[in-house]
């Protein structure tokens, strides 16, 4: 179900700008489907973001982001070589997750 | 800790599994709370409501926190939109499409470090005064920014 998710950070002065990418249909519940009846929604609602195992951010988002979304966040007090790990669940259950080392 | 809440909820079929995971303290009620999400706030239909469940009916306007967003948005369906807030202490962000059917877009908390700043990218049914509230020190500041959009995204 999860499709791919890719993940990048790098140093930008005192902070890490981490970019990431998750692959999902962020269905808002409103289309309809060729039988003409609506497509349920079907969203990541939690996202988060962990620095070496801590948690930095939690985001709640709805079915208003768009498809396959794209973040960028800013965590001061990273240096190159940290571990960031980010997650999200839909509001079906699924989760998925990636990590990737401050560059 | 790779045991998600919900991955063991739907694994372990058997609530007896689930009790004794509860038991053994494997499943940190923090766990349960970090994993929220508001539903009353993101099922409001309007903007006033959708504040108010998210705790910031009273908000005061800032010149400290930005909003970069197109003034013409030719796709609804792909809104790019950066926010930042240089108010001190500020610990969340939250973004509000005030047009859209259900106003409040994503919420995020920001902590150890992380600054309040994010990009995303949004839909947006028409064009909207996008708003952004900031939480700091227990107070809500906010800052508006209007986005004219050419091709609704909602149905897309």
């Amino acid at each position: 179900m999860a499709g791919p998710m890719k993940a990048r950070a790098r140093m930008q002065g005192n902070y890490a700008d981490v970019r990431v990418l998750m692959s999902h249909p962020m269905e808002t519940g409103q289309r309809k489907g060729r039988d003409g009846k609506p497509i349920p929604k079907h969203f990541i609602q939690n996202l988060e973001v962990r620095l070496n195992g801590k948690t930095v951010i939690e985001g709640e988002i709805s079915q208003a982001v768009s498809r396959n979304p794209v973040f960028s966040f800013r965590i001061g007090g990273a240096k190159a070589g940290d571990k960031i790990e980010i997650s999200w669940t839909d509001n079906n259950g699924d989760t998925n997750k990636t990590e990737t080392a401050v560059a | 800790m790779d045991v998600t809440r919900r991955g063991v909820l739907r694994s372990a079929g058997a609530t007896g599994v689930l009790a004794a995971a509860l038991a053994a303290g494997l499943l940190k009620p923090e766990r349960a709370i970090a994993a929220s999400w508001n539903k009353a706030a993101f099922d409001a239909k309007s903007a006033l409501d959708a504040l108010k469940s998210i705790g910031a009916a009273n908000t005061q306007e800032s010149g400290d926190i930005t909003i970069e967003a197109p003034q013409i948005a030719e796709n609804g369906a792909v809104v790019p939109i950066e926010i930042m807030s240089k108010v001190p202490g500020t610990t969340a962000l939250a973004v509000l499409i005030e047009k859209n059917p259900f106003p409040l877009a994503s919420q995020f908390r920001f902590m150890d470090g992380a600054l309040p700043f994010v990009k995303v990218n949004v839909k947006m049914g028409e064009s909207s005064i996008v708003r952004v509230v900031a939480e700091a020190g227990g107070k809500y500041y906010t800052a508006t920014k209007e986005v004219k959009v050419t091709i609704g995204g909602c149905g897309g």
